[in-house]
Parts: C-alpha cells; sequence; structure tokens
C-alpha cells in the first residue's frame, strides 16, 4: 500500500462516508463534501508532472493474489497521468455543477455520489494499473457505476432500458476482453502490461496473437462505442446530465481510447490492428456525424457528435501505429497523427464537457430539450450562450480554438497516410482523408444546429414547461471553467506540448522514442496554405451551405428504412434470447420437487455408474477386513430395523422415534469405529433433533399416504435401488482400492509439533481446515437467522396462496 | 466388517431416496436424516475400520484410525442438523401457508404470473 | 408441555443441568487434547438448556437465561473470525495459530492456545444457533 494506491482507493473510502454525510447533515448539500475528494486529487497527480515530463515513470507495487501472479501495481507515466488528471479534474468540475444541478431536496444525493465516487475511484484504477486482472476488474466496476448512474432515475422505462443496455453491450465486451487478457497472458506468461510490450516482438508471432487482439479489441470498441457497439450511448443519455458529460463523454467511453492507446505498443505492429483500429475508427467518425444532424434532442446530438468524436480519435490511433514501420525518430512524420490523438482527448473533454453542461442548463432551465420547442434564448441567457459559441464552434473545427487546432492535425495525420506505402495503403488510403472530410462537414452541421437552433431563432413561450431565463452562477462555473480552457489552450496550444501530450505519446509509442529524448511536439496555428487549410475552408463553406439548406435535404433520412437499424437488432435479439431461454427452462423446471430430485438421482446413478464401469473401477477386495464382531451385527440389525419401521411407518411419531433410534445406533457404530468426538456429537445432536421433532410436531400434519399410487411407489423404489446399488458399489471399492497414501498422515504426524494439540479431529478442526469450520459456523449462523426470520418476520400477505 | 457396512449404508441411501421422493414433506425430512447418516457411514468406512488407535496421542499407539474423516463427519454431523432444522420449520410454514404437505399440490404457479 | 406435577422431573432436572453444564465445559476445554472441542461442549450445553426446557416452559427458561441467542451467534462469529483474522496484524497468514507455555498466578505453567479462541467462537454459535431455532420453534406456539 502507497500513498498512490490510497489514492485510488480514496473514492471507495469516500463513497462509505458519504450516506453519513447525507443523513447527518441535511442542511448543506452532500457534493459539497464530495468536491473536496477530486480537488485534492487532482492536485496530488499535478505533482506528477516533473515526473513523466522526461517520459519518467513512477510505480508502486503490493501482492495481491501472488499464488497466480496478480499484483496490484500502480503505474505513472505519461499516459496514465494524462488521463488521471482528466478524471479527477473534470470529476471535480462536474460534482460542484451537479451540487446545482440536482436539487438536494428532491433527489436520492447518496445514491448519486455514492456511484459517482464509485465510478471515480475504478476508473483510476484502470488508468494506473499495470497488471491485466487489476485493470479488467476496474474496467468492469466501470461499467457497473455507469448502469447504476444511468438508471440512477429508476422509475422511468427509458433509464431503466438505457441502463441495461449499456451493460449488457459493455460488459459483453469486458468478458471478451478478459479472454484477450487471459491470452496474452498465455503467450507472454505474466500479467503485467509492462513486461509485456517488453516481449512485444514474441508476442507478434505467436498463432494467439490476431485472436488475443480481436477479443482486446471488443472490449476496448463496446466501451468506447465504436461501431457497431455505440447503440448504447444514445440510450445512456438517460442519465442525469452531470453523469453525461463525466462518463460518457469525458472518461468512461475514453477508456477503450486508453486502452488501444496503452496496448498500441504490443499490438501496433500489426496490419489488422491499423485497419481495425483506424478503420473502424474513421468509420465510427463518419457514422456518428451523419446520424448526429438528424437528432432533435439536444442530449441525442451531443451523443451522436461523441460517438463520432471517439471515432475520430481511434482512426488516428490507427494512423499512428504506421509509425511503427519508420525507425528514424527525426522525419518520422508519422507521429503525428498519436500527438493529434493525446491532443484531441483534451480537447475533447474541454469543449463537450462544455456543450453538455450547456444542456444541461438548458434543460434544467426550461424543461425541454427538444430543439423543435427550443429558440430564442439568446437574450434569456447570455453567458450560456457565449459558452455554447465557444465549445460549438471548437467542435466544429473553428480557429481560434482548440477544437481548430487538432482537427488540423487530424487532417495532417489522415492525409500523410496517403504517402505510406505499405497495407495496401496506395489504393485504399484515400478513404481515410474523404471519410474524414465528410465526417468533419457533418460535424460542423451538427454543431451550428446545437447552437443556433436553441439559442437563435424564433422564440416559443408556448411550447416551454417555464419561463426561461439564466442559469444560477454556481451552475456556470464549471462550463466557464471549460469554455476558457478551450480558448487558452486554443491561444496558447504549447502550454500542454511537453507537459502532457509529449509524455502521453511517447508512452503510447515507447519503441520509437529512445530513452533520454523526447518526442517533437509544437503545434502551431499557421502552416501556410496547406491541404488542411484548405479542406477547413472546404468544411466550412459546404457546412455553412448544407445548414442553411438543412431543411431541404434532412427529408432524405427518411430514405433509410426504420426497422434496419443496429437498435431493432439489439431488441428483437434480447427479446428472442428472453424467450428462448424462458422456454428452455419452462420444458425441464416444471415445479415439482420430485421430479427435480429424481433428475439429481438419475444423473448421480447414470454418472457414477458410468464412471465405475468405464474406468473398470468396481474391485472387491477381501484383505485387510476389519473382522465383525457381535455387536456390529447386532447394531446393523437395529439400523436396518429402524429403517424398515420408517418405510413403514402410519404415524409420524412411530418415523420420528424410529429416526431417532437409528441415529443413536449410528452414534453407537462411532463408538466401535473408534471415534469418540463423533460419538459424542451424535449423541448430543440425536437428543437435540429429537427435541426438535417433538416441539414441530404439534404443527406438522398427519402422514397421508393414500394419494400414492402403485406407479408411483415402484419408479420410486426403481431410482432408490438404483442409488443404494451405485453406492454399495462405490463403498466397496473406495475401500479396496488405495492409489496413494492419505494426506491424513501429515495430520497424525503434524499435531503436535505444528499445532500443539493431542486430539487430532479437533485440531484439523480449529487449526489444519480452519477455514471449513469458520464457513461451517457461518452456515450454522445463516440457517438459524433463516429459520428465525421464517417463523418471526410473517411478511406474506394474508390469503394468497392459502387456497392453492 | 467393511462389506458389512457398504451393503448397509447402500440399504440406508436407497431408503433415504425413496423416502426423499414420496410425496409427504414429513417423510422428505426423514429421508434427509437418514441420508446423512448414510453419508456419514460412509465417509468412515471408505477410509477403512479399526485400524488402530482412536485419533488421540495421548494414546500413544503405534497407528492411529484416519483423523481426516472423522473431521469431515464431525463437521457434517452439525450441518445436517442445521438443515434438518431448518427443512422442518420450512415445511411446518409452508403447510401453515399453503395447507397441505402434498409437495404436487405445492407447485408453483409462476408461468401465470 | 409443562405438566404442573412432574415435581420430580423439574427437580431433578435442576440438579443435572448443572452436572451437564459443568461436563460440557469440561468437554469444551479438554478439546484440543482428549474428546471434546467448541462443537461438542456447545451441543451439550444447548441440550442442557433443552432439558430444562422440557421439565418447565419456555417463559420460564427464558426469565432464567435472560439472553439473545442470535446475539450470541454474532459474538461466536465475531471471536472466529478475529482470531483468524488477527494473525494478520502479526504478518502472517490468514489463520495462523500461535501457542505458547505462560506462567499465570495460581495455575503455573499453563499452554495457551489461540486455536482455543477460535474454539469459542465456535462453541458460542452452537450454542447460539441451536438455541435460537428451538426458542424460536417453542415460542411459535
Amino acid at each position: 500500500m502507497s500513498l498512490l494506491h490510497l489514492a485510488i482507493f480514496s473514492p471507495f473510502l469516500m463513497a462509505i462516508l458519504v450516506p453519513l454525510f447525507y443523513k447527518g447533515l441535511r442542511k448543506i448539500h452532500t457534493g459539497w463534501f464530495v468536491l473536496i475528494l477530486p480537488i485534492v486529487l487532482f492536485v496530488y497527480f499535478l505533482q506528477f508532472l516533473p515526473v513523466t515530463r522526461d517520459n519518467g515513470v513512477f510505480q508502486r507495487s503490493f501482492d495481491w493474489i501472488p499464488s497466480l501472479g496478480i499484483s496490484f501495481t500502480a503505474y505513472v507515466d505519461g499516459l496514465s497521468l494524462l488521463f488521471a488528471l482528466l478524471i479527477t479534474g473534470i470529476g471535480a468540475l462536474v460534482v460542484l455543477y451537479s451540487i446545482f444541478y440536482l436539487s438536494k431536496e428532491r433527489e436520492s444525493l447518496h445514491n448519486f455520489y455514492v456511484y459517482l465516487l464509485m465510478f471515480m475511484g475504478a476508473m483510476l484504477g484502470v488508468v494506473l494499473s499495470d497488471n491485466l486482472i487489476t485493470l479488467y476488474m476496474f474496467w468492469e466496476l466501470t461499467s457497473i457505476s455507469s448502469f447504476l448512474l444511468i438508471a440512477y432515475w429508476y422509475d422511468r422505462d427509458r433509464s431503466r432500458y438505457g441502463a441495461l443496455k449499456s451493460m449488457l453491450i459493455t460488459v459483453f465486451g469486458g468478458l471478451a476482453m478478459l479472454g484477450g487478457f487471459l491470452l496474452l497472458s498465455i503467450m507472454g506468461d505474466t500479467f503485467s502490461v509492462r513486461e509485456l510490450i517488453a516481449q512485444a516482438d514474441v508476442l507478434n508471432n505467436h498463432p494467439l496473437f490476431l485472436f488475443a487482439m480481436i477479443l482486446i479489441l471488443l472490449g476496448a470498441f463496446t466501451k468506447s462505442a465504436q461501431f457497431p457497439f455505440y447503440i448504447w450511448l444514445p440510450d445512456a443519455m438517460e442519465a442525469p446530465t452531470p453523469v453525461s458529460a463525466y462518463l460518457h463523454s469525458a472518461t468512461m467511453v475514453k477508456a477503450g481510447i486508453y486502452l488501444v492507446a496503452r496496448l498500441s505498443a504490443i499490438f501496433a505492429f500489426s496490419e489488422y490492428w491499423f485497419w481495425l483500429v483506424g478503420g473502424i475508427g474513421i468509420f465510427t467518425l463518419f457514422w456518428g456525424s451523419f446520424n448526429a444532424v438528424k437528432q432533435t434532442d439536444l442530449k441525442g446530438i451531443l451523443a451522436f457528435s461523441t460517438v463520432s468524436q471517439l471515432g475520430l480519435i481511434m482512426s488516428l490511433l490507427g494512423a499512428g501505429a504506421i509509425a511503427l514501420h519508420f525507425e528514424a525518430l527525426d522525419d518520422n512524420i508519422y507521429t503525428a497523427a498519436t500527438i493529434a490523438a493525446v491532443f484531441h482527448l483534451i480537447n475533447h473533454a474541454t469543449f463537450k464537457g462544455s456543450l453538455f453542461m450547456v444542456v444541461g442548463i438548458v434543460d434544467h432551465e426550461t424543461g425541454t430539450r427538444d430543439i423543435r420547442r427550443l429558440g430564442g434564448l439568446m437574450s434569456f441567457m447570455p453567458i450560456t450562450f457565449t459558452i455554447a459559441i465557444i465549445g460549438a464552434f471548437s467542435m466544429a473545427g473553428l480557429p481560434p480554438f482548440n477544437g481548430f487546432l487538432s482537427k488540423e492535425m487530424f487532417f495532417t495525420g489522415m492525409l500523410q497516410l496517403l504517402s505510406a506505402d505499405i497495407f495496401n495503403l496506395e489504393t485504399w488510403g484515400l478513404l481515410f482523408p474523404v471519410l474524414a472530410w465528410v465526417g468533419s462537414v457533418f460535424t460542423f452541421i451538427y454543431s451550428m444546429i446545437l447552437v443556433f437552433k436553441t439559442f437563435t431563432g424564433k422564440y416559443q413561450p408556448e411550447k416551454l414547461e417555464r419561463k426561461p431565463h439564466e442559469a444560477p452562477f454556481g451552475m456556470l462555473i464549471s462550463p466557464i471553467v471549460l469554455a476558457a480552457l478551450v480558448v487558452l489552450f486554443g491561444l496558447f496550444p504549447n502550454l500542454l506540448s511537453y507537459s502532457l501530450i509529449q509524455p502521453a505519446a511517447a508512452a503510447i509509442m515507447p519503441s520509437i522514442v529512445p530513452a533520454g529524448e523526447v518526442l517533437d511536439v509544437h503545434v502551431s496555428h499557421w502552416h501556410g496554405f496547406s491541404t488542411e487549410l484548405f479542406m477547413t475552408i472546404g468544411v466550412v463553406v459546404l457546412g455553412i451551405l448544407m445548414y442553411l439548406t438543412l431543411n431541404k435535404w434532412i427529408r432524405l433520412y427518411s430514405i433509410f428504412p426504420g426497422k434496419v437499424t443496429l437498435n431493432t437488432l439489439y431488441d428483437t435479439g434480447l427479446y428472442a434470447s428472453e424467450r428462448g431461454s424462458y422456454n428452455v427452462t419452462k420444458a425441464y423446471m416444471n415445479g415439482s420437487i420430485r421430479t427435480y430430485l429424481i433428475y439429481i438421482f438419475v444423473f448421480f446413478i447414470g454418472i457414477l455408474g458410468f464412471t465405475l464401469w468405464n474406468k473398470d473401477a468396481f474391485t472387491v477386495s477381501t484383505d485387510n477386513l476389519a473382522p465383525i464382531g457381535v455387536y456390529e451385527m447386532v447394531l446393523s440389525a437395529v439400523i436396518i430395523a429402524g429403517t424398515m419401521a420408517i418405510l413403514a411407518a402410519k404415524s409420524r411419531l412411530t418415523s420420528i422415534i424410529a429416526l431417532g433410534a437409528v441415529g443413536y445406533t449410528v452414534s453407537l457404530f462411532f463408538v466401535i469405529f473408534r471415534a469418540p468426538d463423533l460419538a459424542l456429537t451424535q449423541l448430543v445432536i440425536e437428543t437435540v433433533s429429537v427435541a426438535l421433532f417433538l416441539l414441530c410436531f404439534y404443527h406438522l400434519p398427519q402422514l397421508n399416504r393414500d394419494q400414492e399410487g402403485r406407479r408411483f411407489k415402484l419408479g420410486n423404489l426403481a431410482v432408490a435401488l438404483g442409488v443404494g446399488t451405485i453406492v454399495t458399489l462405490m463403498a466397496l471399492s473406495a475401500h479396496s482400492t488405495k492409489r496413494f497414501e492419505s494426506i491424513s498422515e501429515y495430520y497424525i504426524a503434524n499435531t503436535y509439533e505444528e499445532a500443539a494439540g493431542k486430539n487430532m479431529v479437533n485440531v484439523i478442526l480449529v487449526d489444519f481446515r480452519g477455514f471449513d469450520t469458520l464457513f461451517e459456523i457461518s452456515v450454522l449462523a445463516i440457517a438459524a437467522l433463516g429459520i428465525f426470520g421464517m417463523i418471526k418476520l410473517r411478511l406474506s400477505k394474508k390469503g394468497e396462496g392459502a387456497d392453492e | 466388517m467393511e462389506i458389512l457396512m457398504s451393503i448397509l449404508i447402500g440399504f440406508l441411501f436407497a431408503s433415504a431416496v425413496y423416502l426423499m421422493l414420496s410425496k409427504s414433506l414429513l417423510r422428505i425430512i426423514v429421508g434427509t436424516g437418514l441420508l446423512s447418516h448414510g453419508a456419514h457411514l460412509l465417509l468412515i468406512t471408505m477410509a477403512g475400520l479399526k485400524r488402530g488407535a482412536a485419533p488421540l496421542l495421548g494414546e500413544e499407539a503405534a497407528s492411529y484410525v484416519d483423523p481426516l474423516p472423522q473431521a469431515l463427519i464431525l463437521t457434517a454431523i452439525v450441518i445436517s442438523f442445521g438443515i434438518t432444522a431448518f427443512f422442518l420449520v420450512l415445511a411446518y410454514r409452508a403447510y401453515q401457508e399453503l395447507g397441505t404437505d402434498n409437495t404436487e399440490e405445492m407447485r408453483g404457479n409462476e408461468a401465470n404470473d | 408441555m409443562n405438566n404442573p406435577n412432574n415435581v420430580i422431573f423439574q427437580t431433578a432436572s435442576k440438579v443435572i443441568f448443572f452436572i451437564i453444564i459443568l461436563f460440557s465445559i469440561h468437554l469444551f476445554f479438554a478439546g484440543h487434547y482428549y474428546p471434546g472441542g467448541g462443537f461438542i461442549g456447545g451441543l451439550m450445553t444447548s441440550g442442557a438448556i433443552v432439558l430444562l426446557l422440557l421439565a418447565f416452559d419456555i417463559q420460564t427458561v427464558a426469565k432464567g437465561f435472560p439472553v439473545d441467542y442470535k446475539i450470541v451467534v454474532g459474538l461466536g462469529l465475531l471471536i472466529a473470525i478475529a482470531t483468524a483474522a488477527g494473525a494478520m496484524l502479526f504478518n502472517v497468514p490468514f489463520f495462523t495459530h500461535a501457542f505458547g507455555d505462560v506462567y499465570l498466578p495460581i495455575l503455573g505453567e499453563t499452554g495457551l492456545h489461540t486455536a482455543m479462541l477460535f474454539d469459542l467462537g465456535v462453541y458460542l454459535v452452537v450454542v447460539g444457533v441451536t438455541m435460537t431455532i428451538i426458542q424460536t420453534i417453542g415460542e411459535s406456539e
């Protein structure tokens, strides 16, 4: 445990305290307490900037499950630090925003902040773990906290639907990813990412390599909402807006990007990696922006926009992989794509975060997010409007905002692919800049829709629930901070160049950055009249034209058949699998205990009988048998007689007494077999059991055996005889074969030396096999509580079920 | 002795299964009781019977019977007591609520929900 | 099940109860060296209380032992887990027991063993569970 580990776990610890704050200090909004933590963490992580500046790393480790090679190694390098700062920084702003967004009177804030903190801790865990298994654990934890947050307003159908959808898709991806991780660990014999990176050459030639890559990419693509898995993200917008801003645009959906970036060093040399990451990324960019235009819900626009921007970053990471095929660092132009990816990652978090908060404000102040009902809000909310302009223009890629810079770099990255002469890029490479450009045009259009449809145009007060006015100041702080960053990074991008971008990019491509050197990162506004600039001008010109003529061509979207969508596929698939599993279960689970018992016993007979026969295991040895004395004969006879009496019993009392007799006889057997502890225990237990039976006696019905027909009894008899025979055969074989020394020898030899006891049975119980005993008494306690609950807490409704 | 015990255990198992397959709840519970007796005897028989002194070092014998099955059985005895008690209460509560102790009549109707 | 005329049974059971309790405590402490231990001791103790239940009625016994047995169960589990987890404080794996000879006043040189503490947990759980079950069933009439 180090301070770094503590930093990762601190959100979880804080989450424990949240209900106390909520219950104890109702007067103060719980968010104020929570706010402290991300700020402290942000400052804490800022300290690492000097460490990573020269591509240094910081790492602390402690063993978690050493026997499986799983340790919790927390690891800070440029990439993880960038994410950690995003998580804590945006986290702090989002918490601040949520204080004003969620009312302390009406909302169950304790749930909200517990989930949010859980997410924060999990996300920090994802980006700071070096061990694949810990990474996976935190990864799934982010999915679960996202599920809980989307379903925060759980009384809404859409929320539950969206939550379930995101959970199913991301957890499916997560499981695939776990498979990929395990394959990686089989190939490299370690769970450590850095150790795997060190042997990337070996892994590249392994037959399982491609398989592992596809599985891991499934995880990354589902999480980062890439085509065709993006469908969960628009539905996730049912979450409260602070959550959308935090999880579903700034951090969680970037976990997939993080994973791709982190594992680039292992996989990126492969051609498949380039085509999968780059190809799917660029198509997602196009598809997301294309679909964003037709949305009428402001958050819907932002959701598809996020999908598209994630595709953009993904495609840049794919393009950056080309750099690995060119050795020299000095003239390696392909590193530009990776640098652009990192830069855009930061920019996207700032402008998209501010836009989400703007949409939240609009929603909060007008009661709707539908652009058909909004309009002309500019004069009511001038500050919000300004923030929206800054965010949207940055998203559209207009100067002087930071989005312009990274969009230019994105075009550069895509255009450079044309000059690469590998992977058939001569023929197919053109697709990248073309799709990138088309996607940018649509991006421009929806950015304009977002601002101008909301804030300009005709004001329609009759369609709004309440009269709009500017948001309270507290709610504006966070978006203002983000918008200020948008402008700041736009004007002075080189503030970030060597502090954050270079270390992160170098961490993505460790093999081409020699130790002691740094990548050349310099972001400038003016490159001369380059192709990129003309592309941007083209985007703006065509974008404005298309925005102005929007009404004329928006109908084109309806040409697409409404039924054949990925969402329909998901819905019908889900419904079919539910029906299918229900019917399959119905077919054999008929609600009768006897049927289930018969399944069990028949399988018991079948499997054991088959094994005995197949392995030729049945042997009877007459050596080494213990002698049979008179006592044993008598006791056996008593047991048989007792059992017969139970079988034939017509009254309850007879069977209870006969069962007691059998039990006492068994305890006498234990005496003969030299098991004094057992004999004592059995004796007392039998006494207590009989007392118990007698206590319940009054409550139990008379034995009524008339309903059982002859066939019924014969069937039971057959199964019973089968079980009896198999058990006898098994007992005989078990006695007759001794394949190896019993482990009991160890206990016998060590009872005194190791455990200082003389009663071996007791020593085994409390010492050697103490776990068994611990669990056993837990089971007993549960049974006692269950009985107490059944009798004392009669929650069942009167009358229900009584007539069945 | 072991052969006799094996047959006795088989008999106990068969009777237990027969009881558990019947319709009456009480017989099912008695059946589980018998089943656990059978299982305990099976465990101790499998380790071999009477091959030394009781597993107490105070006996100072040359050889002891196997202590491990005894420890397992001790755990099992106590657990089976818990299970029997739980079953018993479940049965009588079910009887009180549903008015029958016939398991066939207790079949749920979750399909109609 | 109280029979007011059962004077002999009631008087005898009072005496026998203490004998059984003493015996059960002996069994519990003997556990590490001779037959006995937490399970048997606990069961024997509850057997003694059950005897009283048979002789008197539930209310009388509940008055004599005003104990919430559910808390006894929890206490027992706590002791057992704490004993096991306590080992971690000394940087040895979960469930490592310690033992040694300690000089105690009056008793002299005595062997002490943390397994005893664990067994005490078992003892309490067994007593608690048995009595919870019997008492709840008995009271439900």
